[in-house]
């Protein structure tokens, strides 16, 4: 549905975006991560043919972003980060002028806004003018108008800036609903979001592709070593000792004394092999008290600091 | 069309929800209005003085005198007005970011620019259709000649078309309204005072200086004459206007 083929965008002498390739599938949700000012919102304005690559090109539903963009236009709905609303407006006149624009037909127009009203839940505040509306309310009459005449791709940027949790949560869960019929790409710096909505990741890191594939297949690729974490009831650097050699261990790290003569420890251990049987029996055959232990995964966040640091190192 | 005539509805309904059209619509009608008034005391005043002199008053053609007055006053007044007509036609968009989504939906870069002047424009008619009710006097207790009238409305119709086109213009330059603003009446000044330099220049410069003042233009329409130089020279600076503009907005673009 969407192919972004070797795009780059120089800025007075600066490349925002570098050779950033990726292909989103119909249906699929993509998240693009990465902190900010990676070349997020310039790869999303390059796609929505706000601005021409420097390099490179991108087709959407098969139309060139650069040759065919009035098709483009016309298959998308975009939401930038800041939402493009006309203050002095009431909601349900702008929407209507969007609906317009996106050369909906005028008989069909109505349908439209009540629609993407009812999807944003904008019911309450459609006469009210938007200047006025919350930064919660603000941002969802912005989802509203980029959902108006069911585009086949919805770019959100950063679609959940500024709500408050459970407006988060509404939000996240429409964009799951959408991802049935259309083609999402949305990019966000919130780490849990993209495991909660997006069937893959794309991470981008100073306008490079730094990696990608699922939330938990990232997780898998960038993990370096499988961790354990245990508490023992022991003399702390007899149980470091023996923990440190068995077969397999890399690392052994103590974390201060939890109550008197416990410990936590982080076991670093070799990718791939599973030592909790071999830790829990070494620490039991000694005598000492085993009162935790469990594997530890990488979370979202590691990898992604994982990443940005790596980069930079 | 559908898209030119979306824009031109929202830019319409912004203008008269702000308080931009209203203010603007004040002035000149309170300006204007001053100026007939002291016109047509000018008048009367010239006939009593002659009257207790006791000479026969020069026979004056009393509307048309105070009309051309009027027009000339009048495009003074424009030169103010008008900047503050186009100032936020896109750098407010630019600073909204709703620039955005004009320029993501199918609307092209024409489209969204031809609606916007549009709308300009439709508000420059209301201020003179609404100076009509200033002048209204004149047909209820005499009977002029309206063709002279309509010439001299015509020709500041296309002086305000054109400045309105280039207002458009510097407002694609900038987001802020106030420099676009200050810029725009900067600019038309100078192209309204270049008629100045004109009398110490000789030759072809003269008449070039004298061709590209916006004011030169029209001075026979105020006096009853359409002369077809003329409605060229304001078609074109218009179409340079907005040729400039539509330039930009594709600039804009490219530098993103």
């Amino acid at each position: 549905m969407i192919e972004v083929e070797h795009v780059s965008k120089v800025y007075s002498g600066r490349k925002a975006v570098d050779d950033v390739s990726f292909r989103v599938e119909k249906g699929e949700v993509l998240g693009f991560l990465g902190p900010n000012g990676a070349g997020k919102t310039t790869t999303m304005r390059i796609l929505t043919c706000y601005m021409p690559s420097t390099e490179g090109t991108a087709r959407i539903a098969g139309y060139d972003i650069f040759d065919e963009s009035i098709e483009v236009r016309k298959r998308i709905g975009y939401l930038p980060e800041n939402p493009p609303l006309y203050p002095e407006m009431s909601v349900r006149s702008y929407l209507d002028f969007v609906a317009k624009i996106k050369a909906t037909p005028s008989n069909q127009r109505k349908s439209q806004v009540d629609e993407a009203i009812g999807k944003c839940n904008l019911g309450d505040v459609e006469n009210r003018i938007i200047g006025r509306l919350s930064k919660g309310y603000k941002q969802r009459v912005g989802l509203a108008q980029a959902l108006l005449n069911n585009p086949e791709v919805l770019i959100l940027d950063e679609p959940t800036l500024g709500l408050d949790p459970k407006q988060i949560h509404e939000v996240r869960s429409l964009i799951k609903g959408l991802a049935s019929s259309h083609t999402v790409i949305l990019s966000t710096h919130i780490l849990p979001e993209v495991s909660m909505t997006c069937n893959r990741v794309v991470v981008i890191n100073k306008g490079k592709v730094v990696a990608s594939g699922t939330p938990e297949g990232l997780g898998q690729q960038m993990k370096g070593a499988e961790r354990v974490s245990l508490t023992v009831e022991g003399p702390v650097e007899a149980v470091r000792g023996k923990l440190a050699g068995i077969d397999g261990v890399l690392s052994v790290q103590a974390a201060a004394e939890a109550a008197a003569g416990t410990s936590t420890y982080t076991v670093e251990c070799k990718l791939h092999s599973d030592l909790r049987r071999a830790l829990a029996s070494a620490v039991v055959s000694q005598g000492w008290g085993l009162l935790e232990l469990r594997g530890v995964s990488m979370s979202l966040e590691d990898v992604f600091i994982n990443l940005i640091t790596k980069e930079e190192a | 069309m559908q898209n030119i005539l979306a824009i031109w509805q929202r830019e319409m309904k912004s203008y008269f929800v702000s308080p931009i059209a209203y203010a603007v619509l004040t002035v000149f009608l309170f300006l204007t209005g001053l100026i007939f008034f002291g016109n047509l005391t000018e008048v009367y005043q010239y006939t009593m003085t002659t009257a207790q002199m006791g000479q026969a008053p020069q026979p004056i053609d009393v509307p048309s005198y105070v009309t051309q007055s009027l027009f000339r006053t009048t495009t003074v007044i424009l030169l103010f007005l008008i900047p503050m007509l186009t100032m936020g036609l896109f750098s407010e968009e630019k600073k909204r970011g709703t620039i955005e989504l004009l320029l993501t939906t199918p609307v092209g870069n024409f489209q969204a620019l031809l609606g916007k002047y549009l709308a300009s424009v439709t508000v420059l008619l209301i201020l003179f259709a609404s100076s009509a009710i200033t002048i209204s006097p004149l047909f209820i207790y005499s009977r002029p000649d309206w063709k002279p009238i309509l010439a001299g409305y015509f020709g500041m119709f296309l002086y305000g078309a054109a400045l309105l086109a280039l207002g458009v213009f510097i407002s694609t330059l900038t987001e802020n309204q106030i420099v676009a603003v200050i810029v725009t009446f900067g600019v038309s000044l100078v192209l309204w005072l270049i008629s100045v330099f004109s009398a110490s220049a000789t030759g072809a410069a003269k008449d070039v200086i004298n061709y590209l003042s916006v004011i030169s233009h029209l001075d026979d329409f105020i006096k009853g004459v359409i002369d077809t130089s003329h409605v060229i020279y304001y078609l074109t600076f218009a179409f340079v206007g907005l040729f400039l503009a539509y330039r930009s907005l594709e600039s804009m673009r490219w530098k993103g």
